[in-house]
């Protein structure tokens, strides 16, 4: 500890304050990197047990995901369906609600905003496109806010629920796609019928990158303005701790809950969304492709912090980025990005244990010896 | 061979819960153990599959079905250790570190599995219950593995174990109340790991069996989310070892039906048959559960009832 | 043309005045490989040892791996999503490669037509996409095979095996490529007796274990005991059909392994030559047709050595057919045919030979199979 420096509140009251406004921010930040390093360590010790050299690992690791202009771009494409995803999670998590079935939202929001692309092919793209997002939103929020309802009103276990919804939802879109929605053009790949060019959207300017990441972001920073500068969203935390107390205190609880599932549904049918129109061009089975269920390990190594997912989710996207020349390069299986997620998500969860106890970290139990 | 019309279906109901069920019964009765301890594991899909693999390889490189089983019981009682050690530290989120360790052992397990995509390993033993029976369709419905036998003896022993021995009493205490089962003298973060433990070790059981009996061969894709759905089912049997046993044939039973609906005749829509059992189980736990009371059985220290 | 911003057209042109340079930056920082050197990249669906599709076409890019002066790099378990446009590009930018296989039919559209046109001098090869030049980037190709002749084999070897006049098929998805192999195989069996029926049960994914088992099963219940399949790896498929006393026939790779006795034949893919010679066609300086396609004759497909099952009038129908489709212009689909809801398909003397691009849009089931196409 290095608390001998500060003498006592009459001479070095200002610099104590601010050291102590200093770490009690640190902590937020100090204990995931921690623990990311902990998590690449017990990794590195893994691979070394292999015989391959986590050097070569993690330096293929920056080369491809954020070595280069291209590799910046192949990391960034990646990261806009993680964004939406992990804000699925991380909104009705300030509730205590553990929601895993956001895939079911990004199926179905897709599977809208393709299908509504279609009978708008004639329209012009600024009124098409909007409502082709809406579409999704309303998708995808009907689908997970369903499983805020079924919880509030029927005290259904939300984490199994949506778990059941997103197989559900899974189902009926390859029905859909392969069925009444498919267009018989599609040949080996069954898909809705093609979106007019002027419906798709396309890349940032001077990137090889979709408007999807953009919209991600402002996604993240608006939620974490809900969370952070609302009354609603200090009202969602009040009952996240503690759901009987908030009632008690006439907290409206069930529209707390429809509300967050809802809107965090809603920004998965907008990965859905994104999915269709910047890379797809149509919906079919290729919307299910896993992002619901990276995003669920983003907000929880974000700590259901909007503003954190942002780089936690590009940080992810690398990995994922690089795992391609990791297994050409080091002959290592695909598998290995997985193993490596799995080490870092357990070492940062491991991480919660020591919020508050670690005294560099908490001012007023510096001079407690 | 005799055609059986539309009685193919309800047969081939009973075949398919007889043949897929065993993998549910092993996971959900694991959860069981652990949930009536107080905690919840959702990480049986990555305890499933990695025991899948162990169990694979290790009856591919012995040539004993029987060690592969044995493997994968140690190697899910491992998972299950660490799961339940990392949960004892306080304010770890006991639901998360479920989906980390699922992570982490389907990354392991299709690691450490590459090798043995490949090689064919001496399957479980069936026992032909059937031969009573002229039919050859009914022949191979009854066509039971012994590890279906040995878990629907297990769903029993645990029922008994919980109703009437002191070690079922002590679980049950722990899973109920901390601070009762501290007045009593026990230690709750123990008791928890080692149910977990215990708990993961029937997971991996569940995962030789797919790898070992059916489908019978070890890939990437062997599980379809029997780990995960098994935790459902938990919840839907209300924390009874015995209605584990029914939740499970009913649920095996009703992913038979897209394939048997087909080869009667009745091919469109299969997507929809597919999904039958996850239509089924969030019915049935929408219809039995109930936002005024905890959902009886429910043990008082489960953070997903509280 | 509306030239809104989230246009991609519009942002093409309006890019190129923008200069957007650091989109096209990588382009001209290529690593460029040793003279007469070849970087080859092949991307794989699914895992490369699945005893199936995947396999089939890692024992290809391996016959290359074995040429002088090539290089192979391969990514397995590749999504259809933007996974596979940055594995080509990243193979592009990172290892030099200059032709690439992504083998998946899910690759096509959009993706390789996505990346393919950033790099106008490397060259996109891929499986059983229908390369069209009014549509689609010069420097893009399409190749397959004849595989449909290899199920029709599988049928004549099927149709002597079977003692239930019922055989079965469990196929992933209606598509018209596995619709072509389901008409094939049950026309073959009808070439030996046209009493025999087939049945299709569809699972709805390229790749589910139990689903398949469950397939088999419910075929064998039903009465079937001749048993192929089309999906991505058919070890499920084959041993659980072998374990219930079916007869077996395979498909992508060679899987008597697996049971030897009860293996019939299987219709097998030949990547391996079809890969090399155009590594060869590459290193000489040649080009590649755009739209490739070939047969049991071209050696893009070959059948599994007979098994132990098979009888002797069984093997002389297969002989004798085999050498009728080695002659080239043989038709499997040829009137009078109807499909099975009572459509005609081809009526008396109409016949679509295996050449025919228009099987590749096939969209029914023939008379004779029992199962349908949504």
């Amino acid at each position: 500890m290095t608390d001998h420096g500060i003498s006592g509140p009459a001479t070095g009251a200002p610099l104590r304050a601010m050291l102590a406004r200093v770490a009690r921010r640190a902590e937020a930040v100090v204990l995931p990197l921690a623990a990311l390093m902990a998590g690449f360590a017990v990794f590195s010790l893994f691979l070394l047990m292999q015989g391959k050299s986590p050097a070569e690992f993690f330096s293929l690791v920056y080369k491809a995901g954020f070595g280069t202009a291209f590799s910046w771009q192949n990391t960034l494409s990646r990261t806009a369906p993680l964004l939406f995803a992990a804000l699925c999670v991380a909104l009705p998590a300030r509730l205590g609600l553990v929601v895993i079935g956001g895939e079911g939202a990004i199926v179905l929001g897709g599977l809208a905003a393709g299908a509504l692309g279609v009978s708008l092919a004639g329209a012009p793209a600024a009124v098409a496109l909007p409502l082709m997002a809406l579409a999704a939103c309303v998708v995808g929020g009907l689908w997970i806010g369903s499983v805020g309802a079924l919880r509030y009103l029927r005290g259904v276990n939300e984490t199994i629920a949506s778990l059941l919804l997103a197989y559900i939802a899974i189902a009926l879109m390859n029905h859909l796609v392969e069925g009444p929605l498919r267009d018989p053009a599609s040949l080996n790949k069954p898909s809705t019928a093609p979106l007019a060019d002027a419906l798709r959207v396309g890349d940032m300017p001077g990137w090889d990158v979709h408007w999807g990441l953009l919209a991600g972001i402002a996604g993240c920073v608006l939620a974490w303005a809900l969370i952070d500068r609302t009354t609603w969203g200090f009202a969602a935390r009040i009952a996240g701790g503690n759901v009987r107390a908030a009632q008690v205190q006439g907290l409206p609880v069930g529209r707390l809950i429809l509300g967050f599932t809802a809107l965090g549904g809603a920004f998965a049918g907008l990965a859905g969304f994104f999915e269709v129109a910047a890379v797809h061009g149509s919906a079919n089975a290729s919307l299910a492709s896993g992002y619901g269920y990276t995003g669920i390990l983003i907000a929880f190594l974000a700590r259901h912090n909007p503003l954190a997912i942002i780089p936690v989710a590009i940080l992810l996207a690398g990995f994922e980025a690089s795992s391609g020349l990791v297994q050409r390069r080091m002959d290592l299986p695909d598998a290995t990005t997985l193993v490596l997620q799995g080490f870092v998500f357990v070492a940062i969860l491991i991480s919660e244990t020591l919020y508050g106890r670690l005294r560099i970290f908490a001012p007023e139990r510096w001079s407690t010896r | 061979m005799t055609d059986l019309g539309i009685w193919a279906v309800p047969l081939a109901i009973l075949a398919g819960a007889i043949r897929v069920s065993t993998p549910f019964l092993f996971v959900s009765l694991g959860e069981v153990l652990t949930e009536r301890s107080g905690r919840i594991n959702l990480g049986l899909e990555g305890t499933l599959v990695f025991g899948a693999m162990s169990g694979y390889a290790v009856a591919y490189l012995t040539g004993s079905p029987w060690a592969g089983v044995l493997a994968a019981a140690v190697a899910g009682a491992l998972f299950g250790l660490v799961h339940g050690l990392i949960c004892s530290l306080p304010r770890v989120n006991d639901i998360a570190i479920g989906i980390a360790m699922m992570i982490l052992g389907m990354g392991l397990a299709f690691y450490f599995g590459k090798p043995f995509v490949q090689p064919v390993a001496p399957d479980l033993p069936a026992i032909p219950l059937g031969w009573w029976s002229d039919l050859p369709q009914v022949q191979a419905a009854l066509q039971v593995n012994v590890l279906f036998l040995i878990g629907a003896a297990a769903a029993f022993a645990m029922w008994w174990m919980f109703r009437a021995t002191r070690v079922g009493l002590i679980i049950r205490v722990v899973g109920d109340s901390t601070d009762a089962a501290r007045a009593m003298g026990l230690r709750p973060a123990l008791i928890r790991t080692l149910a977990t433990a215990a708990g993961g070790a029937f997971a991996g059981v569940g995962g030789a069996y797919l790898s070992l009996y059916y489908p019978g061969s070890w890939n990437e894709g062997i599980s379809s989310g029997q780990g995960l759905m098994a935790v459902a089912l938990v919840i839907f049997a209300r924390w009874n070892p015995v209605a584990c046993f029914g939740a499970a044939l009913l649920f095996g039973g009703a992913g038979a039906l897209g394939p048997a609906l087909q080869s009667v005749g009745v091919s469109e829509g299969y997507y929809l048959y597919y999904a039958a059992p996850y239509v089924l189980t969030l019915g049935v736990l929408i219809a039995t559960s109930s936002p005024h009371r905890a959902m009886t059985g429910a043990p008082g220290e489960l953070s997903i009832t509280k | 043309m509306p030239t809104h911003p989230f246009s991609r057209r519009g942002f093409l042109r309006s890019g190129a005045a923008l200069a957007g340079a650091a989109a096209v930056a990588p382009l001209s920082a290529l690593p460029v490989s040793a003279a007469g050197d070849l970087t080859v990249g092949f991307i794989y669906v699914g895992p490369k040892d699945d005893f199936g599709y995947n396999q089939a076409h890692a024992e290809g890019a391996a016959a290359v791996k074995a040429m002088a002066g090539v290089t192979v790099v391969e990514e397995e378990n590749v999504a259809e999503t933007t996974d596979v446009q940055k594995s080509m590009e990243s193979m592009i930018n990172f290892d030099g490669a200059t032709l690439l296989f992504p083998t998946s039919f899910g690759y096509f559209d959009p993706h390789i037509l996505e990346v393919a046109p950033k790099y106008p001098d490397l060259r996109f090869e891929h499986c059983g996409g229908l390369w069209s030049a009014d549509k689609h980037p010069s420097n893009v190709g399409s190749y397959f095979g004849y595989i449909g002749m290899g199920q029709y084999l599988n049928g004549i070897a099927a149709g002597h095996a079977t003692k239930t006049k019922k055989i079965g098929f469990v196929a992933a998805k209606p598509i018209p490529q596995v619709l072509l192999n389901i008409n094939s195989f049950l026309l073959g069996a009808r070439a030996v007796d046209p009493s025999i029926t087939c049945q299709v049960i569809f699972t709805g994914e390229w790749s589910m274990a139990v689903r398949e088992a469950e397939a088999t099963n419910a075929l064998a219940d039903g009465g079937a005991d001749v048993i192929t399949c089309h999906v991505d790896g058919p070890k499920v498929v084959m041993e659980t059909a072998a374990s219930r006393g079916c007869f077996l026939c395979g498909y992508h790779a060679d899987q008597s392994p697996l049971a030897p006795d009860m293996y019939l034949t299987g219709a097998e893919w030949n990547w391996a030559q079809v890969y090399t010679d155009m590594v060869t066609t590459t290193m000489n300086g040649g080009s590649i047709d755009n739209f490739v396609r070939g047969g049991l004759a071209e050696g893009f497909i070959k059948m599994s050595p007979l098994g132990p099952a098979v009888s002797d009038a069984a093997r002389a129908q297969f002989e004798a057919t085999k050498a009728e489709i080695m002659k080239g212009g043989f038709a499997v689909i040829k009137g009078p045919l109807k499909d099975n809801a009572g459509n005609v398909i081809a009526t008396e003397g109409q016949a679509f030979a295996e050449t025919d691009v228009a099987l590749e849009s096939m969209g029914y089931l023939v008379e004779g199979v029992i199962g349908s196409t949504s």
